[in-house]
């Protein structure tokens, strides 16, 4: 039995967490959650030398090689920090997309200057849930048509991987006949964009896995990822009050002694561990290229998606009046689940695929 | 990051499968129980029939070192044997608490005689014994215990009440707490003794469960004559002889949730239908089968973690404790569900309604008790916020006050 992550890896996380602490300060954050910046620039830079965000793309394309375990304990660190990086978009997702159902001459062209930094790169695979109801993008005679409602990172993106139909495409977004509009975000440290296309040139994935499968495989990934992001942050807001609750005094002791807190705190702590063991099982789904791995994502992204809702709700709870206002980072941790908890599809989405899972494999 | 085991795990799981193989009886389904059929007699026999030839073969105390008659072996080669023998027709709670709590007190604290004396006929079963420590004001908080100990030249003179005595009708000794200082505060007066549960003035008086079962008993003590050579530890540090007793407990990774629940859940879904419509198509049963699963495979996940520690030598860490917090609630929303999903049917008892819907029925009756067995949720959240996250302890106004003015 071997469940745990090695020396190594965790060597690498250390490295990740002490160069996050020191230049994803709050002061970082809030550069662009008040719109002074698109995403924390240094600290992408950052993630990307180190070869952290490129943990799981392969030498051969610029990347770090090392692998998908590793670079989700950096999804961790990423979680933890708050980091402002548009790490889901272009390595989750993008770079993912062109690994699993590229040719080799699109990897070839586009991953090593993701991997880089030379571009980021964004993916919008579609969701069963929407409420704008924006017709599906057309794909026809090496042409894009349409609109796509919601793009992470659209602005910023130099490549964009989107579903059209059935199919997934990949777009250059410096070609002609796109437009973009920036949208507001609930977690303004993880902008937005609608971009949209007049007969842009455009081309399929070619090889590999394609279309749905290759979406489904993508997303499944990026469950796993997101997942730990979601238990970093889950783990830190917990952290964060447990010491307020420590330091703060009310009716003559403090907070954190009242049992009320601390079987809050307590219940917090169980959700995110078994958020956490369920993120692992993914992590070794996904790096084992497991046939479990449908099961595992979704299992995790459940888990996780719950936790980290209901750590960023109650830690502001914790904390009373203050938690309630904009200078505490509280709001930044609940904000950040709001986005990484619906980015791929909400929980209930997810819950269904899991139940989906668990009923073929008894059948 | 695997599941494997080591190379030497695998040699070792191979042995024990090998002599389970040609030993034991395999489990034709997930509810059959050792001893069916048999009665408490001739079930008890078949019992420690069975625990003489673990003993005999190594597997009766793996962990304990080769001085106390154990096989100086690892945690894990432990739990590798019961995870190989959870699949086999054994007897379950009758040997735990003589191996996993008194036996290792006697062998800490007990006179030199009394150990040769008892650790060998333990291990093999011949002897069988029972924890007194709770009582019927003293749950929680064991600190509260008001059984008497006297002294009276070299014997001590017993008297009170004990309760959730796990198996006291069948066990020969006990290990029992009771005060010897009612002018200490309350957990400086306790002392530690061997008990003979055949020792005239011990009354013991089964407790009819919820459940309808009878796992526990009420002990009554009435001037019961124990000497002073059977007193375990110091006069007055019965509470420090007890949590070296719990100690063992503590590095228990054994799993606490049956490992098929969500499938026993499906299966059942799947034999109801909900508004003339197949109830595993329902979005509110999808969810429960979801959510059922997520705690099942949680508790199994975090065990894998405790495992991983004990397989590296080290100690699981604190997320042990969630186990059984955990488990316990996820046994009772999981067969409360299942129960749920045939409607009015469903208030029927198993033998109205099916033998299928049997295993969950017990869950169901059995959950309330799991919740509150080894520590209420309340106790489980207080040791997770205290122990894991740091919070400060409870308030207590009883630690410095002589017992007998409380």
């Amino acid at each position: 039995m071997n469940f745990d992550f090695s020396d190594d890896q965790r060597l690498l996380q250390e490295e990740v967490r002490k160069m996050l602490a020191d230049t994803c300060t709050s002061a970082e954050i809030r550069r662009v959650l008040d719109g002074k910046a698109t995403h924390a620039e240094t600290v992408w830079r950052n993630l990307i030398d180190m070869g952290a965000a490129t943990a799981a793309i392969p030498e051969s394309y610029g990347g770090a090689g090392l692998g998908y375990l590793e670079l989700c304990l950096v999804a961790e660190e990423a979680g933890r920090h708050l980091a402002p990086a548009p790490l889901s978009s272009s390595i989750y997702l993008a770079a993912e997309a062109l690994l699993k159902g590229g040719s080799e001459a699109q990897k070839q062209q586009w991953l090593p200057r993701i991997a880089r930094g030379e571009l980021i790169a964004t993916a919008a695979l579609g969701s069963g849930e929407t409420y704008l109801a924006t017709p599906p993008l057309t794909f026809a005679d090496g042409t894009l048509t349409g609109r796509a409602a919601v793009v992470a990172d659209g602005m910023i993106a130099g490549l964009a991987i989107l579903r059209a139909g059935d199919q997934l495409v990949l777009v250059d977004l410096e070609s002609p006949g796109v437009t973009r509009k920036p949208l507001t975000s609930l977690d303004p440290t993880r902008p937005h964009a609608e971009l949209n296309f007049s007969a842009t040139p455009a081309e399929l994935l070619r090889d590999g896995l394609q279309g749905p499968a290759l979406a489904a495989r993508v997303l499944d990934g990026a469950a796993v990822l997101l997942a730990f992001e979601q238990v970093g942050g889950a783990a830190r807001i917990l952290d964060i009050s447990r010491d307020y609750a420590l330091e703060r005094k009310a009716f003559g002791r403090q907070i954190g002694g009242f049992q009320a807190l601390k079987h809050k705190m307590a219940d917090i702590y169980t959700r995110n561990e078994l958020a956490r063991v369920h993120a692992y099982y993914g992590a070794w789904a996904l790096a084992a290229d497991a046939p479990e791995l449908p099961l595992a994502a979704a299992a995790a992204r459940v888990a996780a998606t719950t936790a980290y809702k209901h750590a960023a709700e109650e830690g502001i709870e914790i904390h009373g009046g203050i938690g309630f206002t904009w200078e505490m980072d509280c709001h930044l941790y609940l904000r950040r689940s709001r986005h990484l908890g619906q980015l791929i599809g909400s929980e209930h989405a997810w819950r269904d695929r899991l139940a989906h899972e668990l009923i073929k494999e008894t059948a | 990051m695997d599941f494997k085991d080591t190379p030497e795990e695998a040699a070792y799981r191979g042995q024990v499968r090998a002599w389970l193989e040609a030993n034991g009886q395999r489990r034709q389904s997930a509810d059959q129980v050792f001893g069916e059929g048999l009665d408490d007699a001739a079930k008890l026999a078949a019992a420690k029939a069975w625990q003489a030839r673990k003993a005999q073969a190594g597997y009766a105390a793996i962990t304990w070192p080769k001085e106390m008659g154990g096989q100086g072996g690892t945690a894990m080669q432990e739990v590798i044997y019961k995870q190989e023998e959870a699949a086999y027709l054994v007897p379950r709670m009758i040997f735990e608490n003589s191996l996993g709590q008194c036996l290792p007190t006697i062998a800490a604290w007990a006179r030199p005689e009394l150990k040769a004396r008892h650790l060998a006929k333990g291990i093999a079963g011949d002897e069988i014994w029972c924890q007194l420590f709770s009582e019927p004001a003293a749950g929680s908080d064991t600190g509260g215990i008001r059984t008497r100990a006297d002294k009276q030249g070299d014997h001590w003179i017993i008297n009170g009440q004990k309760v959730w005595t796990s198996g006291a009708h069948f066990c020969d000794h006990g290990i029992l707490l009771a005060r010897s200082d009612w002018d200490k505060p309350k957990q400086e007066g306790l002392t530690m003794f061997i008990l003979d549960m055949k020792a005239p003035g011990v009354e013991i008086r089964p407790i009819h469960q919820m459940s309808g079962d009878s796992e526990f008993n009420e002990v009554f003590l009435n001037d019961v004559r124990i000497a002073d050579t059977h007193r375990l530890g110091p006069e007055c540090d019965g509470w420090k002889v007890m949590l070296s007793t719990l100690m063992h407990e503590r590095l228990a990774v054994g799993g606490h949730l049956p490992t098929d629940l969500h499938h026993v859940l499906i299966d059942l879904a799947r034999k109801c239908r909900w508004n003339g419509r197949p109830a595993l198509e329902d979005a509110r049963v999808r969810d429960r089968v979801a959510d059922a699963f997520l705690l099942q495979h949680g508790v199994e996940l975090i065990i894998a973690r405790g495992l991983t520690a004990l397989s590296k030598g080290k100690a699981p860490g604190p997320e042990m404790s969630l186990t059984k917090l955990v488990a316990a609630k996820a046994m009772q929303d999981i067969s409360s569900f299942a129960l749920e999903l045939a409607g009015p049917e469903g208030a029927l008892s198993h033998e109205s309604i099916g033998q299928d819907w049997n295993y969950m029925q017990r869950l169901w009756l059995g959950a309330p008790g799991a919740r509150v067995a080894g520590g209420t949720d309340e106790i489980m959240k207080n040791i997770i916020a205290e122990r894991v996250l740091g919070l400060p302890g409870e308030i207590r106004t009883d630690r410095k006050t002589p017992f007998r003015e409380l």
